[in-house]
């Protein structure tokens, strides 16, 4: 037991004086052989996790040669798709990627969002995979305890796992932040976990030996032993092998600790092609005697022995403690070189992407870099660190430990996974946009919180019970463990094909009806085209500025006096002679402050640097001086479309001002009409009274005649005020109708005899025509005012000798035809636009009217829904009045 | 020698009403109820004193002053001009064109009486 401790510890403190050493020695610059493919490709051994040393064996115990889909998904991606991984590597490299929330965020603009999305799923993803560590180490601890003790002793399991904990965030922060850059590499962590990587394959390798050649007496007996087994029969499925391959290597990309080793920890692109091969041989020796120990184990054992101990319980039982010992040490450094470089990849997440822009929001964004954001930047990584390891212990406890954290692995992965579609996407497909990236990113996250990891927590614990097996609210369909009534699928693989088709669908889909701000579109551009591009990074350097041109494109950007007044200030400041000051920091510092004023800051950089600095600005300059430009676009582009709304507007308010001015114009000629209507028929009264009044002289016969026509006269007067009136109520619309039912022929018949005609008047009315019968549904007295209009018209205007009206009625689709044929001149055609006008009279005679007859039935026509108009072509004078048979009640209300 | 006066007038009323004052009055009166055909007419009568109404069938009393006022035996007789429209720029127009007297309907008799006194000089 404390012997256990103490080898621990030692095996501890060599890792330390390993890293320390190539830290020294990276520093010293004799780090050459640090860097070398080998250490690269074992350094991606921390994929093997202790859930891959001990809970292979475990796996295969219950689910056969299902283990090997474990190590298939990552040697697939790393022979087949080494060229992604490449491209990868060129763009951490090239764009300074610190992680993969880095990565994706960079992508799409620099999104803040995204990557601060990508962090929280990055934390939850991986923290259930560092309290599977503390689990495994805890547990093969106390199987050490138990053996040592005889059996009888029951070790504290939340001490162990908690002392484990706070050492792996001492070891991870004593190594993890000793510099600030993440990109300058930790070779001192890289070394550690290359040797550890060797420590984990021999010690797998050594029991395996053992068990074959130790226990079982050969190959040849260790493969009939298996062939005996249970496991040699397991059925294989195929669509669970597919799943779980693409699952682990999805997971083998997406895995912050492994994009950490794979991305920004790369120090040569080349060494991908050493790792193509060189890592699929060490998983596949991982791999090779996990079957014989699982085998051996289920023999020796008894049963109910936990097979995820089998590396450890089955060297003990032969009381092989010297390999057991080296057993654990494997157990060990595969459970601390994981927990180092995921939490390493989670604190600089966390700290870059949450910890400080909020740092920077509060204090005011650091204008001054000085050393305390240095230190700041620092405390936050330790921080994040101690925060994740603590994380991860507490959800050790909650979990209690059991069996069913070995199942976390997965779940883990599956979360992770959830990346996968956004990076691919975002390296090899421009069209990618940030809100296509947020959408997916966010419906996958989603699906797996609901349909996995909330319901992995063990039942009852967040979801209930019938929650779980009868969906919210009773919706079946809903259900966490079977979406769209898919029952009957293993948790893990219905969790991932939900999740991927969704996320990738939403993030295909949503892409294409979103189009990409310029920050995203260069930054695509560049992603996915990184091949093609020269390496860009390199900022300006001052020296051989040119004060000259510098104050040419000064005066072109702040006018000639404000550049001038600022140079010969600074140079009087500098005790320069003349107007010239030396191009020193801080005047390039002061002069692109004021430029910035005018241009824009990434402008007013650019600028300088193309003087200044001779020549290169960096890219990053380039695409905020695009950024600004999009900016300024923008804003024109607004403004062109306010000029264009104000021209829009003006082009309005003239034409309601010619409106204005015409009804004005018309209401002029209105009043100027009434007057000459009113004053004629008075003239004659005031006329005729004066001469009644002052003659009394007169012929009685003449006295007569002059009252008739006073009287007539005040009658002509009456009619047009009636008229008058009658037009401005039909005019205004508040005419109300007076709907009845009456017959066409009923109507024509009181009409005619309305208008005077009787048989020994001049005019001979005649009728025809089939539509005499239809039952009229109108406002009959409105319409018989009409009538009577047209019928009167015919008769004063009719110049014939005989002088004849016919009148035609026909109906088709409810609409009521009635023609007004007469037989005299008619009305010429230049007159009959206007007939229809207020005091339009036709001809030179004066028939009483004053021109207001046939505007008052053009509006009763109106009211009724019909129309009056001319019928040209009949020979003679002829009106066509036309309705509907039967006027719909909401008319009335019009 | 009675004064010739000729009204030019569409209104039948008006025209007999107006008739039947100046007779009594002793003009000698003469009428004409359309614009067409007015300024000949006009010139070809040689009145003492016009009478000339606005709005006429087929052209205005406006046109028809200046015409006669232009050319012709008519230039410089007397015309009252009659109007019903009373506006302002009527009576401005009539002005300008050369019109000697301007009335709006209705008038008073005495005042149109008085009137074509003080235009003929009698």
């Amino acid at each position: 037991m404390n012997l256990l401790i103490f080898v621990s510890l030692g095996y501890v403190m060599v890792l330390f004086i390993v890293a320390f050493a190539a830290e020294r020695a990276a520093q010293a610059g004799r780090g050459k052989w640090l860097r070398s493919p080998m250490i690269y490709t074992l350094s991606l051994s921390i994929y093997c996790t202790a859930w891959t040393f001990y809970g292979a064996v475990g796996f295969a115990v219950r689910s056969g040669l299902e283990f090997v889909t474990i190590y298939l998904g990552p040697s697939l991606v790393m022979f087949g798709w080494w060229w992604t991984l490449r491209k990868l590597v060129r763009i951490g490299r090239t764009q300074r990627i610190t992680s993969i929330a880095d990565l994706i965020s960079a992508r799409f603009g620099k999104s803040n969002l995204l990557a601060v999305g990508l962090t929280l799923l990055a934390v939850a993803g991986t923290t259930p995979y560092i309290a599977l560590q503390l689990q495994s180490v805890t547990q093969s601890y106390a199987v050490f305890a138990r053996a040592s003790q005889g059996g009888t002793g029951e070790i504290n399991q939340t001490v162990t796992a908690l002392w484990i904990a706070v050492g792996l965030a001492f070891f991870t922060i004593l190594f993890g932040t000793r510099k600030l850059d993440v990109n300058e590499r930790h070779d001192g962590v890289v070394m550690a976990i290359a040797v550890e990587a060797v420590v984990k394959l021999v010690a797998l390798l050594a029991v395996g030996v053992f068990v074959v050649w130790g226990i079982s007496g050969g190959i040849a007996p260790m493969l009939e032993k298996i062939d005996a087994s249970e496991i040699g029969a397991w059925e294989v499925s195929g669509g669970r092998w597919a799943g779980l391959t693409f699952l682990s290597a999805a997971a083998f990309i997406c895995l912050p600790r492994m994009f950490h080793v794979m991305v920004v920890e790369s120090d040569d692109e080349r060494h991908l092609r050493t790792a193509s091969w060189a890592f699929p041989a060490y998983l596949m020796l991982m791999s090779l005697f996990v079957l014989p120990i699982a085998v051996t184990g289920l023999d020796l054992l008894p049963k109910g022995s936990n097979p995820d101990m089998f590396v450890l319980t089955v060297p003990l039982s032969q009381g092989q403690n010297g390999l057991a010992m080296l057993s654990f040490l494997g157990g060990f450094s595969s459970a601390t070189s994981m927990v180092i470089v995921a939490t390493i990849a989670l604190s600089t997440m966390v700290s870059n992407h949450i910890v400080m822009p909020i740092w920077l929001s509060i204090t005011g964004g650091g204008v001054s870099v000085s050393g305390d954001v240095r230190y700041v930047v620092l405390l936050a990584r330790r921080l994040s660190i101690g925060a994740i390891v603590m994380l991860a212990y507490f959800y050790f406890q909650l979990s209690g430990g059991g069996s069913a954290l070995a199942a976390m692995g997965l779940v883990s992965f599956v979360g992770v996974a959830q990346a996968l579609p956004v990076m691919i996407g975002g390296i090899f497909w421009r069209g990618a946009t940030r809100i296509g990236a947020l959408c997916g990113l966010g419906i996958g996250f989603a699906i797996w919180t609901y349909a996995l990891f909330l319901p992995s927590l063990g039942n009852g614990l967040v979801l209930s019970d019938t929650l779980l097996s009868n969906g919210p609210w009773g919706l079946a369909w809903l259900a966490p463990q079977a979406l769209f009534g898919i029952k009957g699928l293993d948790p893990i693989l219905h969790c991932l094909f939900w999740s991927m088709l969704f996320n990738s669908a939403a993030f295909v889909l949503v892409s294409l009806c979103t189009f990409p701000a310029p920050m995203e579109r260069l930054q695509g551009a560049q992603f996915v085209n990184v091949f093609q591009q020269a390496q860009p990074r390199r900022g300006w350097s001052r020296g051989a500025a040119q004060s000259e041109d510098l104050m040419i494109m000064s005066q072109r950007i702040l006018g000639a006096r404000d550049a001038q007044a600022l140079f010969e200030k600074e140079a009087r400041r500098q005790g320069v002679q003349g107007i010239l000051p030396d191009p020193s920091p801080e005047f390039l510092d002061v002069l692109e402050r004021k430029l910035s004023g005018s241009v824009g800051a990434a402008t007013a950089h650019a600028m300088i640097g193309q003087i200044a600095g001779g020549a290169s600005v960096s890219v990053d300059d380039l695409l905020a001086v695009a950024d600004e430009t999009a900016q300024i676009m923008e804003y024109s582009s607004k403004l062109e479309a306010q000029s264009f709304e104000l021209t829009r507007t003006a082009e309005q308010l003239r034409h309601v001002n010619e409106k204005l001015t015409q009804l004005s114009v018309q209401k002029d000629g209105f009043i100027s009409q009434i007057s000459h209507e009113l004053r004629t028929p008075m003239t004659s009264i005031r006329a005729f009274s004066e001469i009644l009044r002052d003659s009394d002289d007169m012929a009685a016969t003449d006295k007569a005649r002059y009252a008739g026509i006073i009287h007539s006269e005040t009658l002509r007067l009456t009619r047009l005020l009636d008229d008058l009136l009658d037009l401005a109520v039909l005019e205004a619309g508040r005419v109300s109708l007076n709907l009845s039912q009456k017959s066409l022929s009923e109507v024509i018949e009181s009409a005619v005899s309305s208008a005077g005609i009787t048989s020994d008047t001049d005019l001979v009315v005649t009728q025809k025509g089939s539509g005499r019968d239809i039952v009229l549904t109108t406002d009959v007295d409105r319409l018989s005012q009409v009538f009577i209009n047209v019928i009167s018209n015919a008769r004063k205007y009719c110049t014939a000798d005989i002088p004849t009206l016919l009148i035609k009625a026909f109906e088709e689709n409810g609409r009521v035809t009635v023609d007004f044929i007469d037989n005299g001149s008619g009305i010429a055609a230049d007159m009959r636009s206007v007939i229809f006008e207020k005091f339009s009279r036709v001809g030179e005679t004066q028939a009483g009217g004053a021109g207001l007859g046939l505007a008052i039935c053009r509006e009763i026509m109106h009211r009724l829904d019909g129309e009056i108009s001319y019928l040209p072509g009949q020979g003679g004078g002829a009106f066509r009045v036309r309705f509907p048979a039967e006027l719909e009640k909401i008319q009335q209300d019009v | 020698m009675s004064k010739h006066v000729l009204l030019v007038e569409d209104e039948p009323n008006i025209i007999e009403a107006v008739s039947f004052l100046l007779s009594r009055d002793g003009w000698s009166v003469s009428t004409h109820s359309n614009g067409h055909d007015a300024a000949d007419v006009i010139r070809a009568k040689q009145p003492d004193v016009l009478v000339l109404d606005v709005m006429l069938p087929g052209r205005s009393g406006f046109d028809i002053l200046e015409d006669i006022r232009s050319e012709g035996v008519c230039r410089d007789v007397p015309v009252l001009m009659l109007t019903a429209r009373g506006q302002t720029k009527d009576r401005e127009r009539a002005e300008r064109l050369g019109a000697t007297r301007f009335m709006t309907k209705p008038f008073s008799n005495a005042e149109i009486i008085e009137t074509l006194h003080e235009l003929s000089g009698s």
